[in-house]
């Protein structure tokens, strides 16, 4: 403790000095407390840091050289397309129906919130694996898909299930139906943390039903979505490498049937990371932007985005 | 609170008498479950009536309220706005639950102000007046939004239309909610303890927006704890306990010399506190 803290104030120093220190605050000189141990700790980390990095570079079994080569191969680029397509698929489709099941679950028909409740339970059930290779197999079951009325002869359109469940419609029926189920939970979450108040404010002002949902409920429900369902876009993503099972030319499969070409397993695996990383990256840097978008009205003033601090701070410095 | 008198009111304001907005409360019965909340409430509001409902919390004034624009249903007897029903159809003896979009129909004319705002706070100032008249009544963007700035206005708050409501003082957002019900023209406006949730020194100018509009003949029921306003401004105080009507009158009445006990005892209670106001 020094001599002039506040604590023990020291008789020796001249009172009028003290009391103009005390008016202007600026006046006294802030001296940081040590902490000796958080540069032992930031040393170590360092040190370790350095060995990671030191030998992914140095170590030649990482063959770099192999990881360029492949990662703009034009099979690897298809394939990459062919995932991003599933993806904003699944997404989407995953989605836009989520929103339903969710607004049937709190549906005050028993029929309507018994049905998404069931489907909720039964598609987070069964095993996204399991359901890919059921999907892809269910000509066995139904060899003739038809559109018409049950139970009578009348079919407005009809074509065998091979046709239209090939790799790809098994992957993006697989992908969308368990996409939907965990999507519903997020969305009903999503509405159930809304302050019931907006839902009486807005049907005693005469808004309709299906409006209300749309552009009074959902906007503000989107806050607490955004951030799980980003979750849930990011791992499915990652999720789509489920499909190497159909032999779906997707990112992973493709690199699969790469190395097991070439042997190079380790580089082709880095390729794929590598790639999953980016998509995971581009996604996070949306999410900021579209939280951001509907931050709107929730906050009172909006923090600068990362681009606007670090324009301004050049700015600053000019 | 002292007594600033009904003088704002010029006679050409009077001269208009208000034909609708007649609110006609018969035997309305309500319970939540176990709680019996309205025990045979029946009230009549002439169209132009301001009507201040006073009581203890816990006697099913808010419920009443609610039960007006059918936000509740009521489990039995009726209530009709210039004759109407908001929720149902008399045909015979039979009561048909109306379509819903009949029900919101008929809603557009009986306005809600709510103790916590409700303000919709994605949308901006403009937007929230602007959104129920061109969704429930089919408006056009224009008219919406000349018809907003005209209450804006009103209301003392030209300035905000681009303001979202967390940008707002709460007495501001509360008049933005009494601009947003009366955009639709409604006939009845409900006010469910508009001023509670305020810091007192911002009730006043809330009581100022209602005080003038209860001079252009909108029939009002006004739930309130505020005495000073309801002695000023309503021509009829109700006080309700325990479910029930238990005195209605004019406010000179019942705050002089009130009939009942429990009113007695209730205005004794927020009237004569030991601080003086």
């Amino acid at each position: 403790m020094t001599p002039s803290s506040p604590a023990a104030p020291a008789d020796t120093e001249p009172t009028g000095q003290r009391a103009e220190a005390q008016q202007r605050p600026e006046a006294l000189t802030v001296v940081p407390a040590r902490n000796p141990w958080r540069w032992v700790g930031t040393a170590l980390v360092a040190v370790v840091l350095f060995g990671i990095v030191w030998s992914l570079f140095t170590n030649p079994r990482w063959q770099w050289g192999v990881v360029a080569e492949w990662f703009t191969a034009e099979s690897v680029v298809r394939a990459l397309g062919n995932t991003l397509l599933l993806t904003a698929i699944a997404a989407v489709g995953g989605f836009v129906l989520g929103f339903f099941l969710a607004l049937m679950r709190m549906s005050s028909s028993g029929l309507l919130s018994s049905v998404a409740w069931f489907y909720i339970w039964i598609f987070r059930s069964v095993p996204l694996l399991v359901q890919l290779l059921l999907w892809y197999n269910v000509g066995y079951l139904y060899e003739v898909i038809s559109v018409g009325i049950p139970g009578t002869d009348v079919a407005f359109f009809q074509a065998p299930t091979t046709d239209i469940i090939n790799k790809f419609g098994a992957a993006v029926l697989g992908l969308t139906l368990h996409q939907a189920a965990y999507s519903a939970e997020i969305i009903r979450g999503g509405i159930l943390a809304v302050d019931q108040g907006q839902q009486e404010a807005a049907a005693s002002l005469g808004i309709p039903r299906w409006r209300r949902s749309t552009h009074i409920v959902l906007p503000q429900a989107l806050r607490s979505i955004l951030p799980p369902a980003f979750n849930e876009i990011i791992s499915l993503v990652k999720g789509t490498s489920v499909v190497y099972v159909l032999a779906y030319n997707e990112l992973f499969y493709t690199i699969q049937v790469i190395y097991a070409r070439t042997n190079e397993v380790i580089p082709m695996l880095l390729v794929a990371t590598l790639w999953y990383v980016i998509i995971t990256t581009v996604l996070n840097i949306i999410q900021y932007y579209v939280e951001r978008h509907f931050a709107r009205g929730a906050v009172r003033t909006l923090p600068p985005t990362p681009l606007q601090r670090l324009r301004s701070r050049i700015g600053g410095t000019r | 609170m002292s007594s600033t008198a009904n003088d704002q009111q010029t006679p050409d304001e009077q001269t208009a008498r208000p034909v609708k907005g007649h609110v006609v409360i018969e035997n309305v019965y309500k319970s939540f479950g176990d709680v019996r909340v309205l025990e045979g409430v029946s009230l009549d509001i002439k169209p132009g009536e301001v009507a201040a409902i006073l009581g203890p919390s816990g006697s099913g004034k808010s419920t009443l309220l609610r039960t007006v624009n059918h936000l509740e249903n009521i489990d039995a007897g009726r209530i009709t706005i210039d004759g109407k029903m908001v929720g149902y159809e008399q045909r015979g003896d039979k009561l048909y639950e109306l379509h819903e979009k009949e029900i919101l129909r008929r809603r557009t004319n009986v306005g809600m102000v709510f103790q916590q705002f409700n303000l919709f706070p994605h949308l901006r100032v403009l937007g929230n007046v602007m959104e129920a008249q061109v969704s429930a009544l089919g408006r056009s963007k224009t008219e919406a939004r000349a018809k907003a700035r005209d209450l804006l206005k009103r209301v003392g708050l030209e300035d905000k239309e681009l303001a979202f409501p967390r940008q707002l003082s709460g007495g501001q957002q509360q008049r933005v909610a009494i601009a947003r019900t009366l955009a639709l023209d409604p006939a009845v406006v409900l006010f469910d303890e508009p001023t509670s949730a305020l810091d007192p020194e911002l009730v006043g100018e809330v009581l100022d927006v209602i005080r003038d509009l209860a001079s252009q003949g909108v029939t009002m029921l006004v739930v309130t704890h505020e005495m000073g306003f309801a002695r000023d401004v309503a021509d009829t105080v109700i006080f309700m306990s325990d479910g029930l009507v238990v005195e209605q009158g004019p406010p000179r009445e019942v705050f002089s010399s009130p009939k009942h006990e429990r009113t007695r005892a209730f205005l004794g209670s927020v009237l004569e506190p030991a601080y003086n106001l």
